[in-house]
């Protein structure tokens, strides 16, 4: 899968270089606005971190007092059957859940697992592949009157299945 | 029902970290957790306004526009109920765009004008089969770079912290695919006809 790390490299500088080419070819004053739009990333970051600290405490805990290895323990019968790795049951479980949460259950199992274990990049592509189905669907309904969403969450929660499959099978295909 | 969660996780911690003796890792476990989570966010600091730096001036060369012509088509095809020259087009095409660069400041509003514009034409207050379609694309939303988990992963120490880009592209978007093909099935078994 070496090719594959290769192209995987240059994905972001070609982008980087289109997006600048764009705007100076637009004629914009492309570093004025690059400051502009930075500035809302940070004021993201910064409301980010209580959100995170309360989601990681609370995991930090779990994980600490032995909870998290009883969890996995108790899915284990489940995820072996199919084969995927029970460490990352939780995120499949909080993903269509909150986005935050399971950043955070990223991280902790990039730092338990190392970022270049099956189980860490298994997680990675999970988390990089859906959107968080619940907030999603909450807030674009609450702009509407709509009462009655039929199926839209067991298709959306069904694709998260999918997706946790999916990711499963393809990680095998490049990572093993 | 995060409240529930995060209520449970702290309350199943505090007893099992009682029941199996280990309630001095768990109060060293809050220190620890309070300080990672911090660091977490400012790794994440950089990158975050790196892109959206980035994104901003995609937006103002209104690539979504240009990029808005190339899936109009597939888009009609998606949602033949609703008009070629609508503004709810419109706003659907300039949603799914920039959730596909990334921008997510900008995504949501275009997507929220987007519910908007089709309730204006929905007489029921069931989900159209427009909207129910739109909101499963958006769950499953296919992004170009996923920047966060690129970013945590270089964090951790990776040795190339993009490896997953293509993973990430085949892996949503089948499962996108996978919404799409679900939605109009269901559409065509008449108990969810409208």
């Amino acid at each position: 899968m070496n090719v594959i790390n290769r192209i995987s490299l240059y994905v972001v500088p070609v982008i980087l270089m289109t997006t600048v080419s764009i705007g100076l070819y637009k004629n914009i004053k492309v570093f004025e606005i690059f400051l502009q739009g930075a500035k809302t990333g940070l004021d993201t970051a910064v409301r980010l971190v209580p959100t995170l600290v309360g989601l990681i405490v609370a995991i930090g805990m779990f994980r600490a007092s032995g909870a998290m290895e009883l969890f996995v323990y108790a899915l284990s019968p489940i995820t072996g059957k199919i084969g995927i790795p029970a460490e990352v049951m939780p995120l499949a479980i909080l993903k269509p859940i909150s986005g935050a949460g399971s950043l955070t259950l990223v991280s902790s199992v990039l730092k338990e697992n190392g970022p270049d274990s099956f189980i860490g990049r298994l997680a990675c592509v999970m988390m990089g592949s859906t959107e968080t189905t619940f907030y999603v669907t909450a807030v674009y309904f609450g702009v509407t009157k709509v009462k009655n969403t039929g199926y839209v969450i067991p298709v959306a929660l069904a694709a998260d299945v999918v997706c946790v499959l999916l990711s499963f099978l393809i990680c095998r295909l490049f990572f093993i | 029902m995060l409240n529930y969660i995060w209520a449970a996780l702290i309350v199943i911690s505090v007893v099992v970290g009682f029941v199996s003796g280990r309630t001095a890792e768990v109060s060293a476990g809050i220190l620890e957790s309070a300080k990672t989570a911090v660091n977490v966010v400012i790794g994440l600091t950089g990158m975050m306004c790196f892109w959206t730096g980035m994104s901003a001036i995609l937006e103002k060369s209104s690539a979504v526009k240009s990029l808005s012509e190339i899936i109009e088509p597939v888009i009609n095809l998606l949602f033949p109920k609703i008009k070629k020259e609508s503004k709810a087009k419109e706003k659907i095409v300039m949603n799914i765009c920039a959730n596909v660069l990334g921008m997510g400041n900008a995504a949501t509003p275009l997507g929220l004008e987007a519910m908007k514009e089709l309730d204006r034409i929905n007489p029921s207050t069931d989900a159209s089969s427009s909207m129910r379609l739109f909101i499963v694309i958006n769950t499953c939303s296919f992004q170009l770079i996923p920047t966060s988990v690129i970013t945590l992963r270089h964090n951790a120490g990776a040795a190339n912290p993009y490896d997953i880009i293509i993973p990430v592209w085949i892996t949503s978007f089948l499962t996108l695919l996978f919404g799409i093909l679900l939605c109009k099935l269901l559409d065509r078994s008449r108990r969810f006809e409208i």
